[in-house]
């Protein structure tokens, strides 16, 4: 098998997988743009006069104000049904039904004061999102593409934001979700659940109550539960001694934010969910008319415009609902056409918001369908023509009511067309999308699982079935795309990917499944423990409470795995310390068994303490009384104390010391560092200036505010300067290990005394060094330049010692995970150092302990393969890591001070250098553990150079044959089964896309079967934009780490071919 | 002898059975507030007692293994020393491993080492009782073809179940059901003595089912 087909292939089934997530991200994540413009007083949102106020009046902004104040109280799940009158008798006994007394109170006895209606909420209705709706008007999405993602504050215009602009103060009793949307926005503030409302009469104009017991009560109980209707009783008395207190100039709205189903869960958009109730009150008679029957249904974003006109502030920049009518009929007893023209005045102001904002929108971003757009932009300027008709007839002659009612019906059609074009984009799922979506990456898993399988099979036409699909996929897409401009609709470049992709993957499916049946075993990954394990992992992502404990849940799974394969070992007679079973055994493998013994032992105490140690830098996804988060995930400039300050930062150099020293010693132990290639003289030397550049980083950045002034700029250029030194030694360090991967020793037998050397010792110029140096000679290139040399005349047979040459792909790996950890650990705290010192000592015994748990390849020439075991605990471990660094699945918890390393002054407008370097930091394990990946296939042969050394060493005395047979190859074998090495290459990929893919897989059928949970937006959702993001990060790590072994490979080759010929001469 | 070995390992098994569940509902009587969920120490501790109690019991009276052939008073007492140490340092190691395993370190350290102690009495003594204080026929045990008798393979059974379920034990913690059971570590006591009992009762079936393909050889 080639090597560019590996890759080749690997690429195409990244792309399946990448052309499946955007398929299926393109219907479930719903994106908005978040505009920051602000409406203002001075500026109208369009051209026209005014009618009944405006600019010039005190205390008026675009119409003069009905009320001077409103006391808002929003009730959290306050379920239409729960206020509703029942003036025939309550239809069944429940405890929720009729117990809002003081709302139906008013209802009867002043229908001309008060109101009910229904009051619909756009889905999502969890919390966050309905307070965003019901400040700002508009319809907040998952991702509102703002410019701030660390915090969960409220960019838009809002009408809180308006209130403060006029200079009106605001005062907030409640909860603190308040205080994250709107920081530093209340002139005074109370979060804490009050009941307290006897201060009311202090204050000047808006007081917002939010109000949580019924939710609390609803998904602790349920609404049928009798403590339901406690809660609501206490409410009642609440609201009654608001009414009580209320003035003439006071405006009562209660509200609540979303319903609730049967079992007390919001989220969704089922019909007790969106159907929450509004009551508004005023003690002056506010409507003319006599309520409907049936209250009225109010679309939530409808309270924005009217609550702003009615206040007199500027309508919020966003806003998409329209005022509700009832309330603009001036007074009660004024005449129907002065009503009329007032509603329409209204009407035509919130209309001009609207088209301003739809026209800026559409500027910025394209996701509104342009033909709805210019209908509607046609239907506003007739509108608005009409407008300007009427005012300037009324200017000279009567108006004819039915004329201004038609125009107020031109306009609500404007409005409400404006509104559905909006819902149809922001708040609505695609569900033929995500179908879509899933089905192709449930495709591609399957295909992962049958060509993993299949890889190890000679005559298996990889490349002609390969540039057989992406034909046909091209074709597919190709086509797609003409049906797509004869359809006149949009090139949507998820479409047409998913499209080409989904048709190479049906005709490579379909060319496999004319190849005849595979056995069924393929379709299993691994024995089933690891089944066991897989299902686990798939089956926890459906469940909230195990995504939020996943940092938990990983390593308890990983220590499990760890312990089975320990287990499993006993099981099998091969851990047996001695007794009598072992003794029955055939004497080598025995002798072998009773060294390996305890050293799996060991290996395995040693993984499960760096497991639980690594827990010490959790961090919490929220945090809670309950839950803390490590207090060393906090920068070192946090720590108060210099002494403390001294200990960590001593404690973190010694880290740093100790990971630069474990890699020379690994290195040094294969033999590597001898050699004279220039990556490794980096290895030497670059490293320890790497680690140097970082520990004065860390003590700079960690103390700079304590330098004396004088060494302030000097200190400031050094910040800024030793990242980037640091980021540019790495570089030139894989640019030196790209340029001579090769990192061998050579010693040619020519030039030592006694041509016939023993295998194994070196030249005796090197004696002094065998303590550290082990030696390595290849037989097979002895063999060939024996062969060679005999043929050319009977000379003495030279030999040649090449040290290192077991372990050069490994080396190189190694050594670019060393040159890749410097970098991403600048961008993380100082102490992460620690996790990362864990992370390395971590994974080298886990391997270890896999490649005891495999055995030795010894003496078998292919075909190499990965067990499902290793890459299972591969994948886990790497999860594992992504929570031991600090991090979390959710945005919050995202480390953004990343983005300031080596550039404290922010950045110029261009997004792409932070998100770089916070991507960097969020993903710095699957990165590693992927560019690793190919260390999983090539460990088992490095350990079996170790432990023949040893067996060597042991051994007083053995003839040159007995050593010959013993000679290992260690990873040369790999190299003398070039086929197999590349199908091995490819089903270590295979499997590991396999493993990373189903995960994939969980979160998008959790994100998209549970589109209707309480916690979908808020964890669901996240977890399904790490994962995928992980995903694009681990598999291009993946191919850039497999390709790079290929590199070496093909430097190895090279390098075999110049050695024969300077031989040869 | 075989089937009469078999019905013997039953009928021990069931007594076995029978003394946990008797450990649920006769405390009540003797103790006020008693309940296995709230006074779960308690509970551990009755349980764990009585089930030793019933093994040695058991073992004296069935003597499943010809006893060896010294049997000087000096001898037994240090047999039954050694295996006091032995059972003390696999509470220790349990605990290590639960902590290992990501059990709190230093809060509800009584908890976490009062289920060490259930988990050996499950498992631990029954080997103590069987194969006496010698980590060498232990090992041999569990091993592919390490059985020796029924007796050997119902150890197998049981201690692989109650670790089995005390594992299991541990997966309904994280969940937000709010039980009071959810509480560490009572849902891994209960896991793991569930797993005993099932263990108990399968074995002499699963041994009965197998009886023409289990052939031992002689030790």
């Amino acid at each position: 098998m080639l090597k560019a087909l590996v890759l080749f292939f690997l690429a195409w089934v990244c792309f399946l997988f990448y052309a499946g997530i955007a398929l299926f991200t393109s219907g479930f994540l719903l994106t908005r743009l978040e505009l920051t413009n602000h409406s203002s007083c001075q500026e109208l949102p369009g051209k026209g006069p005014l009618v009944g106020g405006g600019r010039g009046e005190p205390g008026a902004c675009w119409t003069a104000p009905r009320f001077s104040r409103a006391v808002i109280v929003l009730i959290d799940a306050l379920r239409f049904d729960f206020v509703q009158p029942w003036p025939g008798g309550l239809p069944a006994q429940y405890p929720y039904l009729g117990k809002l007394g003081s709302i139906q109170h008013l209802l009867e006895t002043k229908p001309q004061h008060a109101r009910l209606y229904r009051f619909l909420a756009d889905p999502p209705t969890t919390t966050m999102q309905r307070l965003k709706a019901l400040t700002t008007g508009s319809l907040p999405t998952f991702i509102d593409a703002g410019s701030n993602f660390a915090s969960y504050a409220i960019q838009e215009d809002n009408l809180i934001a308006q209130l403060n602009n006029t200079g009106k103060r605001v005062v907030f009793m409640g909860d603190d979700t308040w205080k994250g949307l709107f920081p530093e926005a209340f002139s005074q503030a109370f979060f804490f659940p009050s009941f307290n409302v006897k201060d009311l009469h202090t204050v000047d104009s808006g007081i917002l109550e939010h109000l949580y017991p019924t939710n609390h009560c609803g998904h602790k109980h349920g609404p049928h539960h009798p403590e339901m209707a406690k809660k609501l009783n206490q409410m009642d008395q609440v609201l009654q001694t608001l009414v009580e207190r209320l003035e003439n100039d006071t405006l009562l709205v209660v509200a609540g934010d979303h319903g609730m189903t049967e079992t007390g869960d919001h989220g969704g958009d089922s019909k007790p969910e969106v159907m929450a109730a509004l009551f508004l009150y005023s003690s002056l008679p506010l409507f003319p008319r006599a309520p409907p029957e049936d209250p009225e249904v109010v679309p939530q974003v409808n309270l924005v415009p009217t609550l702003a006109l009615l206040l007199g502030l500027p309508i919020p920049f966003g806003n998409i609902g329209e005022v509700i009518v009832d309330l603009f009929s001036g007074e009660v007893d004024t005449q129907p056409l002065a009503t009329a023209l007032a509603q329409a005045s209204a009407y035509h102001l919130n209309a001009q918001q609207v088209s301003r904002f739809l026209h800026a929108y559409s500027l910025a971003a394209q996701d509104l369908p342009p033909e709805e757009l210019q209908r509607l932009q046609d239907l506003f300027s007739s509108a608005s023509s009409e407008y300007k008709r009427l005012l300037d007839q009324l200017k000279t002659e009567e108006v004819r009511e039915a004329d201004v009612q038609a125009l107020i019906s031109q306009l609500r059609l404007f409005l409400q067309g404006a509104r559905t074009a909006c819902t149809e984009t922001w708040a609505r799922f695609r569900p033929a999308r995500m179908i879509g979506g899933t089905v192709l990456l449930a495709f591609t898993c399957l295909l992962c699982l049958v060509t993993s399988g299949l890889t190890s099979s000679p005559d298996f036409p990889f490349l002609g079935l390969l540039l057989k699909s992406v034909a046909w996929g091209l074709v597919g897409a190709a086509l797609l795309a003409g049906g797509l401009i004869v359809g006149r609709t949009g090139l949507d470049p998820a479409l047409l990917c998913s499209g080409g992709a989904a048709t190479s993957l049906v005709a490579f499916l379909w060319a496999l499944k004319w190849r005849g049946k595979p056995p069924m075993a393929i379709f299993l990954p691994g024995p089933l423990p690891i089944l066991v394990l897989l299902f686990l992992r798939f089956a926890a992502l459906f469940s909230d409470s195990f995504v939020l404990a996943e940092a938990r849940a990983a390593p308890f799974l990983l220590c499990s795995l760890s312990l089975f394969v320990v287990a499993q070992l006993h099981w099998e007679g091969r851990l047996l310390v001695g007794g009598p079973t072992a003794s029955c055994l055939s004497s080598p493998t025995a002798s072998v068994a009773r060294r390996e013994g305890p050293r799996a032992l060991g290996l395995l105490v040693g993984l499960l303490l760096c497991v639980r140690l690594s827990s010490l830098f959790h961090r919490c996804p929220e945090e809670t009384p309950v839950c803390q988060s490590s207090p060393w995930l906090a920068p070192l400039s946090s720590v108060g104390g210099g002494q403390a300050k001294n200990l960590w930062y001593g404690a973190c150099l010694g880290a740093l010391g100790v990971l630069v020293l474990s890699v020379r010693f690994w290195l040094r132990r294969c033999g590597n560092l001898n050699s004279s290639a220039p990556s490794i003289l980096f290895v030497r030397w670059g490293l320890p200036l790497m680690a140097l550049g970082t520990a004065a980083h860390w003590a700079l950045a960690s103390g700079s505010d304590e330098a004396p002034p004088r060494l302030q700029a000097l200190v400031s250029g050094a910040v800024i300067g030793l990242p980037r030194v640091v980021l540019g030694l790495a570089a030139i360090g894989l640019g030196l290990l790209l340029w001579q991967p090769v990192t061998v020793l050579v010693k040619t037998g020519a030039s030592s005394p006694n041509p016939i050397v023993v295998p194994f010792v070196g030249p005796p110029a090197s004696q002094a060094d065998l303590n550290y140096v082990v030696p390595q000679i290849y037989r097979r290139m002895q063999e060939a330049l024996r062969g060679k040399l005999a043929g050319g005349g009977g000379q003495t047979p030279l030999a040649l010692a090449a040290y290192g040459l077991g372990s050069v792909y490994s080396a190189a790996v190694v050594t670019t995970l060393a040159l890749l950890v410097f970098p991403l650990l600048l961008l993380h705290t100082e102490r992460i150092i620690l996790a990362f010192l864990i992370l390395f000592l971590q994974s080298f015994l886990l391997l270890q302990l896999l490649a005891a748990a495999v055995g030795t390849p010894a003496g078998s020439p292919g075909p190499f393969s990965v067990p499902w075991l290793a890459i299972s605990a591969w994948a886990l471990t790497a999860t594992q890591t992504f929570y031991s660094t600090g991090h979390q699945p959710v945005f919050p918890a995202i480390h953004w001070n990343a983005a300031f390393v080596g550039f404290p002054e922010g950045h110029d407008s261009s997004p792409v250098l932070p998100a770089l370097l916070v991507g960097a930091n969020t993903f710095a394990s699957h990165l590693l553990f992927s560019v690793g990946c190919p260390l999983l296939l090539l460990w088992p042969f490095v350990c079996e150079g170790h432990s023949s050394t040893k067996k060597k060493k042991s051994l007083t005395s053995g003839t040159e044959e007995e050593g010959e047979k013993e000679e290992p190859l260690m990873e040369m074998r790999l190299r003398d089964a070039p086929h197999h090495f590349n199908a091995a290459l490819l089903q270590l990929g295979l499997k590991y896309l396999f493993i990373l893919g189903v995960q994939v897989l969980a979160c998008v059928l959790a994100a998209s079967i549970l589109r209707r949970h309480l916690m979908v937006w808020k964890v669901f959702a996240p977890k399904f934009i790490f994962e995928a993001v992980g995903f694009v990060v681990s598999s291009v790590a993946l191919l850039l780490g497999v390709a790079l072994v290929m590199w070496v490979d093909r430097a190895v080759g090279s390098w075999f071919k110049q050695l024969i010929l300077s031989q040869e001469r | 002898m075989k089937d009469t070995d078999i019905k013997r390992l039953f009928y021990a098994h069931l007594f076995c059975v029978f003394s946990i569940i008797l450990t649920t509902f006769t405390p009540s009587l003797f103790l006020e507030d008693f309940s296995v969920l709230e006074t779960h120490l308690t509970w551990m501790c009755i349980c764990s007692v009585c089930v030793t109690i019933v093994n040695v019991v058991l073992y004296l009276l069935i003597k499943p293994n010809p006893s060896s052939k010294r049997s000087s008073i000096s001898h037994k007492i240090s047999r039954l020393l050694k295996s006091c140490v032995y059972f003390f340092i696999s509470c220790l190691l349990y605990h290590a491993i639960i902590v290992l395993y990501g059990a709190p370190l230093i809060e509800l350290m009584l908890e976490t080492f009062l289920f060490a102690v259930l988990l050996s009495t499950f498992t631990t003594l029954p080997c103590l009782c069987l194969l006496g204080p010698n980590i060498k026929a232990w090992l041999r045990v569990f091993t592919k073809n390490g059985a020796t008798s029924i007796w050997d393979n119902s150890l197998q059974i049981t201690t692989l179940s109650s670790v089995v379920g005390a594992w299991l034990g541990a997966f309904p913690i994280p969940l937000d059901w709010e039980r009071p059971w959810q509480v560490w570590p009572i849902s891994c006591t209960l896991g793991a003595t569930f797993g005993y009992v099932a263990g108990l009762l399968i074995s002499p079936v699963w041994i009965y089912r197998n009886r023409k393909q289990l052939t031992y050889k002689s030790r």
